[in-house]
């Protein structure tokens, strides 16, 4: 479903992503972890096009997505793409003008021409599965943290993606608050989307994944079950990081 | 010493409201022209195109650093010279609202720019293009937060607006001298128009706070 072959992109001088490979399987759940400067949110970012890679391949559904088109073309090809992908981000990032309604049903009605009425009955579905039927009508402002993200994955949802890519997703909410938004990513989970997460989340990650892919450094490090990342890590720098994580 | 004489206003109630009128007109033409000028005007700077930047860049240089007084004279003596002739309300709604698209447009450009990245992020993330992002995301929010500036910059305007009476535009200042000139009682007429022009203030800027207070609560 996401493929990204020898992915590299660099800052300035810095290589943040030194050749990276990976593939997610259609259905399944891959929890990126490890610390931070390590790449994650970069790589994850860049399977989206938020970030442009330097050289490599990113495929999704079939895909290219850094097709090597110029200007109108690939901006046409790019919003195409980012429609099949739902990202969240970990500061939310809901519109603030626009009550939680206009931001689920905005994106749907203007580039799938939904009508109205239909859109806020997806919406309306989206609500009640995370709890938030009621908050309908208010403003992002009126919202608590962790039902600001739940309004963002069922933001991304109402686009129908066939990936969704969560992006420290909890790490900006009040401990208490987690709990709420984990349930709602493990819903989906059950629902059998395909889902790259990154997350400093580890018994989250131990949970809900099919693969664990540590990063460090800018490269995969180790990826395998969570059992073996966890339980049974190879690599020196996995065992240092999870040692220093668990301490 | 002549005694103040306010009754004489009473006959110049028609000549007034018809100012007024005008002064209406005039202001809400050029505030509406001056935001739909300014918007695109803003967007012009922030461009990465030097070719979109520079010529708007330019035009800012000018509207900015030269009179609206001469401005206007320009607009409407100057421009028949080379076949253009414009009326003069024409003329004088061209004039504010190319003067005042510059100031609004510095003023949403701050608003602009100051937009987290993330919500430029959220949007293009749901396949929303540049475009569509910044109808839909951006500017919404960008006027939101500069609406305190930009209603300065309309008061600002409606009493500026008095310069139009020098291109022959039935507006209140206009009004007020014409009543002058048969009258001879410049306090009087001067004072009417003044409150006037303060009413005509207090309700826009009763307008712009209720705006404000909208804003305020979607924030």
């Amino acid at each position: 479903m996401v493929k990204v072959v020898n992915v590299h992109k660099r800052f300035g001088t810095v290589e943040v992503l030194k050749g990276i490979s990976m593939e997610v399987p259609r259905g399944k759940i891959f929890v990126i972890i490890g610390p931070s400067g390590s790449g994650k949110s970069t790589l994850l970012r860049s399977i989206n096009h938020l970030e442009t890679v330097d050289q490599g391949e990113v495929w999704v559904d079939g895909i290219l997505v850094n097709i090597p088109l110029k200007g109108r073309k690939f901006e046409k090809h790019i919003n195409k793409v980012r429609q099949e992908m739902g990202m969240v981000f970990q500061h939310f990032n809901l519109f603030p003008h626009m009550n939680v309604m206009e931001n689920i049903i905005m994106a749907p009605m203007l580039l799938k021409k939904m009508p109205r009425k239909s859109a806020e009955r997806l919406a309306n579905n989206l609500l009640n599965k995370i709890d938030l039927h009621d908050k309908a009508y208010y403003y992002p402002v009126q919202l608590s943290g962790g039902q600001k993200q739940r309004v963002a994955i069922a933001r991304a949802l109402a686009m129908e993606p066939k990936v969704m890519l969560f992006d420290e997703v909890t790490s900006a909410l009040d401990p208490e608050l987690v709990g709420e938004v984990n349930k709602a990513m493990k819903q989906l989970a059950e629902e059998h989307m395909t889902m790259i997460i990154v997350t400093h989340e580890m018994r989250f990650a131990a949970e809900v994944a099919d693969r664990v892919i540590f990063m460090a450094d800018g490269i995969i490090v180790e990826e395998g079950l969570p059992q073996e990342i966890f339980q049974n890590p190879t690599q020196e720098r996995t065992k240092r990081f999870l040692a220093e994580v668990f301490k | 010493m002549v005694g103040l004489k306010f009754t004489v206003l009473l006959s110049y109630i028609d000549v007034f409201a018809l100012g007024a009128m005008w002064t209406g007109i005039l202001c809400f033409a050029s505030i509406a022209f001056s935001i739909v000028g300014g918007i695109p005007m803003a967007m012009a700077v922030l461009s990465r195109h030097e070719l979109v930047r520079r010529p708007v860049a330019f035009l800012t240089w000018v509207f900015r650093g030269t009179p609206l007084l001469l401005q206007l004279y320009m607009i409407y003596f100057g421009l028949p010279k080379v076949g253009l002739y414009l009326s003069p309300i024409t003329s004088g709604i061209l004039g504010l609202s190319l003067h005042y698209s510059v100031y609004n447009a510095d003023v949403i450009r701050a608003g602009i720019a100051a937009i987290d990245t993330g919500q430029h992020e959220a949007s293009r993330s749901l396949g929303l293009s540049k475009l569509q992002t910044m109808r839909k995301v951006i500017i919404p929010q960008a006027l939101r937060n500069v609406a305190p500036a930009l209603g300065n910059n309309f008061i600002a305007l409606l009493k500026e607006s008095a310069l139009v009476s020098i291109i022959t535009v039935p507006e209140l200042t206009l009004s007020a001298q014409l009543g002058i000139s048969e009258t001879f009682r410049p306090f009087e007429f001067y004072l009417a128009a003044g409150a006037i022009y303060y009413a005509i203030n207090f309700l826009l800027e009763f307008g712009l706070k209720r705006v404000e207070m909208k804003a305020a609560l979607s924030r």
